[in-house]
């Protein structure tokens, strides 16, 4: 029985194997997703320490303790063992403690919120380096990013410099979705009336892929991007032509942009209004509407003003 | 003023002729097919004259055994669904690639995959688990029936028809698409206006119900109607790891019903609970929904690993090894389940710090998981193992759920969980731990308990055939997942572009074939048994010399389980006994007191369905009328003071004179 169940599924086990070493995840093009693929292979290293010698032990034990086996020693009254339960759980403990400090460590150096340290292995960030920000805007079912210091937009394309730090600002517009470019981060969610933000650096040039990785509806599946890493002379020439080539995206162009569609294709805008993703953010596109943040500080001056009263 | 009163809006509400799918060729088949099968079962009773039988012994029935069968019985039907939908779901993405659609629009991929899941863990996962627990735990600690019966069978009503509510969405209306935690805002009322969060909403608070209070029901049986000498620490283990399983149903389905309350409220009058705008927070819909479902995580698994503890002792004949640090992992894990919650989504972007300590904790579950697996290991080290069907299962298991627990720390590292999350590798796993944990437990559960539920042993042949095309079914469709994950695939995608990973999506669907093999082996299994039962037969009532209580009694055992309650001495009371040269008492029987069967709790949780239909089509009158059913054939049944009967003594003498001969005859 055992030995069918190792012929079948060890050929099946080492194609996998095989094939997982070469995946986007496993071999990324930016330094933060590396270093998550990395932690992968560590961990499941740490684990294995424990999880192969007990597939085998299964194994070996039901092997040879089977009935027919009566060469087997045989106590049935044996059901206890100090040190064997020492090791039952101190085995399991050090594989969790050397674990945890590894996970306290890389959660916090690979925090999406913590400024790049460094551009990879190798190099360091060049001193007076400033990240490029773009603004993410997941909407139904299409990609919005944001350059706010070139002051561009694009809809489904994202392109960055290699080796330049970037700094995203991430929101949505209904639903929730996940910002996800396996080949340079981790992906975190995209959440309206929310921002949550991602720092990270492509290392090679390239055309990646991006999606959103939290079901968000129907146009879900076709809710993708390409991801441009490209040296900064070419994305130089990417920004001009956008800029040139573009169209303006106003508030009102946005409340058209905004209404669900699918499968939409790449467009450039050569200008954007300066306080649109302040808006998205706090919900205040419409004409006549408060923004989030105003209401908030309103009813915490409320609040005060109640306190010194 | 009564012109304003539009009255067929007021009788039928939101539902419309539109209402019914006819449009759609695949759910008109379906539908034709569930008709012709429905009325072919329903003539086949009608000719039997079963309708009286099924209704006095098994729809009004308060045996906790005749329950604990129904239950059983649910969850393997709507296996058939659950996995019905995984079959198109497989066939989905198989086919789906570059100009190919597939057969399925969005529209009906996004029902089916939310269908899966739900169906999965409420209506198959949890009467499977629920079902096990009531059928075995008052014979293991040597009772006659759960601490409150008529609530035993009115929970198991509620779920049913919870259930029920599911599959009618599949031919009135449409059922959620939204996957199966229905987050907020997409499953909000604007994102989502249509019925199928409302049918999602009412099934799983009308099932909800049952739950609960079934969980309480159990809790009180074990506390409190244990055999005399049954102390906490001689109780078996599977009535153990189900004390454990209800405590935590009784703290955590509270908070679901909580959470879809607020969410309701938020579609129906227009709170703003987890809305996007005036202050609503999704998030909060997030944290709540999860700190019911990682708890339910163990709900599910903790009486699976009961019965592997169970099983392995007597397959192995030979005491579990290390009983104390089994309960104590027991406990230990029922206790971490609630500091875990958040694991489920570290890429909310909560802080470094949070999502290490959730990290950490997630991490600290697997030292008693790992103790347990242990455990079981030595308890084969030095024992005589026969291999029958339960023993494979468990076999399959030991070796199948290692893996699965391992790719499980894995997602508990947050920054790896960065990159995995929501992938194809996240679906990879947690099918890992539940078919290679839960389903593979409750298989070993249904053919270890089943000669004592039917008096006769399932059939070999067809079992083993179940195991491996289950075993390998699972490795072959779920391996290419993981690697699909690694590949950066997510999750409830029903199209791709790229045509390099068709073949491991084939692949795939190949594994879901094997696995409907052995589906269809489990049914065929059934049949055969069913028709080899005399030469099958079990006389002695301990087929597979078992170690605790339930194998002391017939199979199956009298309505009353036991004519003398049990005496306990020893963690394995029956092993115990059967050492001691335990002689069964052949005189000195009394008449039992015993409760009486009542429609009470099928009629209020048909009342209670019909209220929820309503009020997920808006039909205000039909609701109102409904509820006010539900509260007038609760007070009703108040009333109801012919509860309770004696069975005679001569009834007792007889049956066990029968039982007596019985075992004679079979020396």
């Amino acid at each position: 029985m055992d030995s069918s169940m190792t012929r079948r599924g060890l050929p099946l086990l080492s194609a996998i194997l095989l094939a997982g070493c070469n995946t986007v995840v496993m071999n990324p093009s930016g330094d933060i997703a590396s270093q998550q693929g990395h932690l992968i292979v560590i961990s499941t290293l740490l684990m294995l320490l424990i999880i192969i010698p007990v597939i085998i032990l299964t194994i070996a034990f039901a092997w040879r303790y089977r009935k027919n086996n009566t060469k087997a020693a045989y106590e049935p009254d044996w059901d206890h063992s100090t040190q064997l339960e020492l090791v039952i759980w101190g085995a399991p403990l050090l594989i969790i403690i050397a674990l945890g400090l590894v996970t306290w460590i890389s959660t916090h150096t690979l925090d999406p919120y913590r400024p790049l340290s460094r551009l990879d292995e190798q190099r360091q960030i060049p001193a007076g380096t400033k990240p490029m920000t773009v603004e993410v805007v997941a909407l139904d079912w299409k990609w919005l990013f944001i350059y706010p210091d070139l002051g561009i937009a694009t809809v489904n394309e994202l392109a960055a410099p290699v080796d330049m730090p970037i700094h995203f600002k991430i929101t949505a517009s209904t639903v929730m979705n996940s910002f996800y470019i396996p080949a340079l981060a981790g992906q975190i969610y995209a959440m309206p009336g929310m921002e949550t933000s991602l720092n990270a650096v492509i290392n090679h040039p390239g055309e990646f892929e991006g999606f959103s990785a939290n079901y968000s509806g129907a146009g879900f599946s076709d809710m993708r991007f390409k991801f441009h890493g490209m040296t900064t002379e070419n994305f130089n020439q990417w920004v001009q032509a956008t800029k040139s080539g573009g169209t303006a995206l106003s508030r009102t162009d946005y409340l058209q942009l905004e209404k669900p569609s699918v499968r939409d294709s790449v467009h450039h805008y050569g200008s954007v209004d300066a306080d649109l993703y302040h808006a998205i953010l706090n919900r205040c596109i419409a004409p006549g509407t408060t923004c989030m943040d105003q209401m908030m500080a309103t009813g915490m001056n409320g609040k005060m003003a109640q306190h010194h009263e | 003023m009564l012109d304003h009163i539009d009255l067929i809006k007021l009788i039928f509400g939101r539902l419309t002729w539109d209402a019914i799918p006819y449009q759609e060729p695949i759910l008109l088949f379906t539908f034709i097919g569930v008709a012709i099968g429905g009325l072919a079962v329903l003539s086949l009773i009608t000719y039997f004259r079963l309708w009286g039988v099924l209704w006095r012994d098994w729809i009004t029935s308060i045996d906790h055994k005749k329950i604990g069968i129904m239950y059983v019985i649910l969850g393997l039907v709507m296996l058939l669904r659950g996995f019905a939908d995984a079959l198109m779901m497989r066939a989905q993405q198989a086919l789906s690639f570059g100009d190919s659609a597939g057969f399925l629009p969005p529209h009906h991929y996004d029902q089916v995959f939310t269908a899966h899941g739900v169906i999965m863990i409420f209506f198959v996962a949890m009467p499977l688990v629920t079902g096990l627990m009531n059928f075995v735990v008052p014979l293991q600690i040597g009772a006659r029936d759960v601490a409150f019966p008529f609530l035993n069978n009115f929970s198991f009503w509620m779920t049913t028809f919870g259930g029920g509510l599911v599959m009618v969405s599949l031919f009135v209306g449409e059922f959620a698409r939204t996957g199966w935690l229905a987050y907020p805002p997409l499953s909000g009322i604007l994102s989502s206006p249509d019925v199928g969060v409302d049918y999602y909403i009412w099934s799983l608070q009308i099932a909800g119900v049952g739950t609960l209070l079934s969980g309480i029901n159990l809790i009180a049986t074990i506390v409190k109607m244990r055999a005399p000498g049954m102390t906490m620490m001689k109780m078996p283990v599977f009535t153990w790891t189900a004390l454990c399983t209800n405590v935590l149903i009784v703290a955590a389905f509270p908070v679901l019903t909580a959470v879809l309350g607020m969410l309701s409220l938020d579609r129906l009058v227009g709170t703003n609970f987890f809305t996007n705008d005036m202050g609503g927070n999704a998030m909060m819909y997030v944290n709540l929904i999860w700190i019911w479902g990682h708890p339910e995580v163990y709900i599910l698994i903790l009486p699976a690993f009961g019965i592997f503890s169970e099983v392995v002792s007597t397959f192995c004949s030979k005491r579990l090894f290390g009983y104390t640090s089994m309960v104590y992992a027991t406990v230990v894990i029922t206790i971490l389940s609630y500091l875990v919650w958040l694991h489920h989504f570290f890429t909310m972007g909560s802080g470094a710090s949070v999502n290490s300590f959730f990290g950490i904790t997630t991490m600290i579950i697997s030292i008693p998981t790992g103790a347990k697996i242990f455990n079981w290991l030595f308890t084969m080290y030095r024992g005589r193992i026969r291999f029958e069907l339960p023993m494979l299962w468990t076999i399959g298991f030991m070796i199948t759920f290692v893996i699965g627990g391992m790719t499980g720390v894995l997602l508990a590292v947050p920054s790896a969980d960065f990159v995995l999350h929501n992938s194809l590798f996240l679906i990879a796993h947690f099918h890992n731990v539940i078919i290679g944990g839960v389903v593979f437990g409750m298989f070993a559960g249904i053919n270890y308990w089943f000669p004592k539920a039917f008096g006769y042993k399932l059939d070999t042949f067809w079992g083993r055939c179940s195991f491996w095309f289950w075993t390998v079914g699972f490795y072959v469709a779920f391996m290419p997942l993981y690697l699909l994950g690694l590949m950066g695939v997510t999750r409830r995608l029903s199209h791709f572009e790229d045509p390099s990973l068709q073949i491991w999506f084939q692949i795939a669907a190949f594994g879901a074939v094997l696995i409907a093999l052995g589906i269809a082996s489990l049914i065929i299994q059934l049949v055969v048994s069913y028709q080899r039962r005399e030469s099958l037969r079990d006389t002695t009532g301990d087929p597979w010399g078992g170690r605790t209580l339930e194998w002391s009694t017939s199979s199956p055992p009298p309505v009353y389980n036991f004519a003398f309650t049990p005496k306990v001495y020893d963690t394995d009371a029956w092993a115990d006994m059967k050492s001691n040269a335990y002689a069964r008492p052949l005189e000195g029987f009394l008449a039992i007191h015993m409760p009486k069967n009542t429609g009470a709790g099928f009629i209020i949780a048909a009342f209670c369905a019909i209220t929820g239909f309503a009020l997920i089509w808006q039909m205000w009158l039909l609701a109102g009328l409904g509820f006010a059913s539900v509260l007038a054939a609760i007070i009703i049944h108040t009333f109801n003071y012919n509860r309770d009967f004696y069975i005679p003594e001569g009834e007792v003498v007889r049956t066990e004179n029968e039982r007596t001969r019985l075992l004679e005859s079979h020396v």
